[in-house]
């Protein structure tokens, strides 16, 4: 973990360097991993960089970090879209921003949590309780004419989850954005 | 201590020695610990004009300008000078005053959200919640405004806390874990662009106001120096490298020269140093520059490649790059002869296309014309503050400027009413040189009522009017791109100058002088500016005189007309 005084999580930025680290791909989701101090605003001043410059954010979740002067934003954008070293540039000229890291999927494990309410009748229910098993989701409310389930993993399951129970009347659906970790020992 | 006493502290130990800004409800006790803290304020009569005063005294000087505003309207008045110090990166720290906590939230009488409303548009910003953050954040403003790319930096303080006792002890470090600007520039890098520049067949040195924020003219003088590199200045760095030395193609972008523009369009290599390639400058920008490729120099990483893709880019401090730049190319082999057609082309640019205007005739005062004698009266020495418009463009194309900081104004946001307010504080800070605003009719309206501040103050600005009773760079437009419809834009409909420019100075406790005869321009300048005090120069010029060439706006920079 970073600390909050340690003079090496400022990365070096010029071109070459962010072409060597990779930050220049385009074409694919990009994950962002921030670390931010944890004081106030600072969560309105991302937001607002990204509104004012026109850059979309895709998903975003911010929680603690080990340290409590440190807090983590994961944030999914598409590189397509956005000249990506354009995006963290910008972000590192935000004075609370410690460290910004682009990750690179193969090196990385990134979960999101969803939960679906489905509507389900009769017939239907033994159905969906069978995909949910599939998909080793769980399911935390039975009514009488529906089903809540909660699933955790990348986004493509969950993607994928979503296609199978929508068709049999999706009531409503929420996903709480990605948050990603490296692997290895090294910190992400 | 009560916190704002160790506001005073903090302030001398930065060396402040000046301050401007408008007492209010949610100020008051920063104003009482101002009262025996022996530093010079000047009271001024709108916010707007402290915070444009902060800025002039900034760019005059190279030090922090300081506004102080109170809540609600008071920094409400602060935003545009917030914006433009942002858009220049103008060092300067604005603190504000804020209602007390207990109202923070509820809407409270002149409550705003100053954070909020400042937040797309400063460099960083400061709400105090507890009084013991107060010298912190007073000195990390300074160091935020002034080091890396310097901006604006504000500093809001809720009136509880601002007089609650702290145990003051004095702050000696600054710690900023996330704000680490890069200004070595990388050696590799350094050494790549001087082979460039070595083998470039028609190189131009494309320099920004970074060149004089980073205090750089020298560097880029001995640079120049080094071989016979062709210079351009956008408005921004007018004076970093003198107009009359031959190297000069004057200034580029949509009412620059057409060498400079024509220059930068055939150019093989463009070394760009603390500029960022403003729409202003580069016209269409896909067919900017076509055949070059870019050298970037810049503080701020994020400029780079933002606009033009850089080929060689190096992050790091202008005076830092240029020393060792000029380092490394002096030791390289260079060919002296390989620069000559490329002169050749520039030389033929230049007796082609001078800047010119036409007035052999008639007795109207062209506005060109001001400028020439304005130059002359001043022998282009001293300080020149502008406003916005045609005015503005006409004093950067016919004034010379040779020395860095002697010539202020609003470059990113193009804020009429800034050149009053700073010139006001361009003198406060130079107090020994000749200061002159430039100005319209439809500028200095936005912020004439700062002559009342000068007059009081016995801050001794002369201001010089170009009077064509019109918006006029709007009504240029609307001339060149709207077919004549002049869409109110004519600030003296009935043909009577309004308002009588000569009576508003002295109704202000200034000297107001009318000037109607083109033959005695310059003495009659000379005159005005050995009057004692304020001085507002009043001089008709001819209605409808455009500024030209022009690069009409979404057009390629070698399209020029006029």
């Amino acid at each position: 973990m970073a600390l909050v005084g340690d003079p090496g999580t400022k990365e070096l930025l010029s071109l070459e360097e962010l072409e060597a680290s990779g930050s220049l791909r385009t074409g694919r989701k990009h994950v962002l991993s921030i670390l931010v101090e944890d004081k106030p605003g600072v969560l309105t001043r991302i937001a607002g960089l990204f509104a004012r410059r026109g850059f979309n954010i895709d998903t975003l979740t911010v929680g603690p970090t080990d340290d409590d002067r440190i807090s983590r934003i994961t944030l999914t954008l598409d590189g397509a879209l956005h000249p990506i070293d354009q995006v963290t540039k910008q972000l590192h000229k935000l004075i609370n921003v410690l460290k910004i890291r682009d990750l690179e999927p193969a090196e990385t494990v990134a979960r999101e949590l969803a939960m679906f309410k489905v509507a389900v009748d009769g017939q239907q229910r033994a159905e969906v309780l069978q995909i949910c098993e599939i998909f080793r989701g769980k399911v935390v409310d039975v009514g009488k004419r529906s089903l809540i389930m909660e699933i955790t993993g990348t986004t493509d399951k969950i993607d994928a989850f979503d296609r199978m129970v929508r068709p049999f009347g999706l009531v409503e659906m929420m996903r709480t954005g990605e948050i990603a970790i490296s692997r290895g020992r090294a910190e992400t | 201590m009560r916190a704002v006493d160790a506001v005073m502290e903090c302030l001398k130990a930065e060396g402040v020695d000046v301050v401007f800004g408008l007492p209010g409800g949610a100020n008051i006790p920063t104003y009482d610990a101002l009262y025996d803290a022996g530093i010079r304020h000047v009271l001024v009569r709108h916010e707007a004009g402290g915070g444009h005063a902060a800025q002039g005294y900034a760019k005059a000087t190279g030090k922090v300008g300081v506004c102080f505003a109170t809540s609600g309207p008071g920094a409400t008045n602060v935003v545009t000078p917030i914006v433009d110090a942002m858009m220049d990166s103008c060092p300067t720290v604005f603190i504000t005053g804020q209602v007390g906590t207990h109202l923070l939230g509820t809407d409270g009488f002149q409550e705003t959200d100053v954070i909020g409303i400042t937040m797309p548009a400063v460099k960083h910003s400061f709400m105090i919640q507890h009084p013991t953050e107060v010298p912190r954040a007073i000195h990390e403003a300074f160091h935020l405004a002034r080091t890396g790319r310097p901006g604006p930096v504000v500093v809001d303080i809720p009136v509880d806390l601002s007089r609650a006792d702290i145990d003051y002890e004095p702050v000696t470090d600054v710690r900023l874990p996330g704000y680490q600007p890069t200004t070595e520039g990388n050696a590799k890098q350094i050494r790549q662009a001087a082979k460039a520049l070595a083998s470039a067949r028609r190189p131009v040195l494309y320099v920004g106001g970074g060149v004089i924020n980073a205090n750089a003219s020298e560097e880029l003088r001995e640079l120049a120096a080094s071989d016979r590199f062709p210079v351009t200045c956008t408005l921004m760095a007018l004076g970093a490298f003198p107009a009359p030395h031959e190297q000069w193609l004057g200034m580029p972008g949509m009412h620059g020269t057409r060498t400079a523009n024509y220059a930068m369009d055939e150019a093989d290599l463009i070394c760009c140093i603390g500029a960022r390639f403003d729409d202003r400058v580069t016209g269409k920008l896909s067919e900017f520059a076509p055949r070059a490729k870019f050298i970037h120099i810049d503080i701020d990483p994020a400029e780079i490649s933002k606009n033009v893709p850089a080929h060689i880019p190096i992050v790091g401090d202008a005076k830092k790059v240029l020393a060792k730049l000029t380092a490394e190319y002096r030791a390289l082999e260079t060919d002296a002869t390989r620069l000559d057609a490329w002169w050749q082309r520039i030389r033929d640019w230049q007796s082609k296309h001078p800047l010119r205007f036409d007035d052999t005739e008639g007795t109207e005062i062209r506005p060109q014309r001001v400028i020439q004698a304005l130059y002359e009266a001043t022998g282009g020495e001293g300080i020149v503050a502008t406003d916005i418009g045609q005015h503005q463009m006409w004093t950067a194309q016919h004034f010379h400027f040779s020395r860095p900081r002697t010539w202020l104004q609003s470059g990113g946001l193009g804020t009429m009413g800034f050149g009053l307010p700073a010139a006001m504080g361009a003198k406060v800070g130079k107090p020994d040189e000749l200061v002159v605003c430039v100005t319209g009719d439809g500028s200095i309206q936005m912020n004439m009522q700062e002559l009342s501040t000068c007059a009081t103050e016995g801050i001794d600005v002369k201001t010089v009017i170009l009077n064509n009773g019109y918006l006029g760079m709007v009504r240029q437009w609307q001339e060149l791109f709207w077919e004549k419809r002049y869409s109110h834009v004519d600030l003296r409909p009935d043909t009577a100058p309004w308002p009588d420019f000569v009576k508003l100075a002295e109704a202000h406790g200034a000297t107001g002088i009318r000037l109607e005869d083109k033959t005695t321009l310059v003495d009659d300048l000379k005159a005005a500016f050995a009057t004692p005090g304020p001085v507002m120069v009043d001089v008709r010029v001819t209605r409808e005189e455009n500024v030209y060439p022009m690069i009409a706006p979404g057009a390629a920079a070698r399209d020029m007309v006029g």
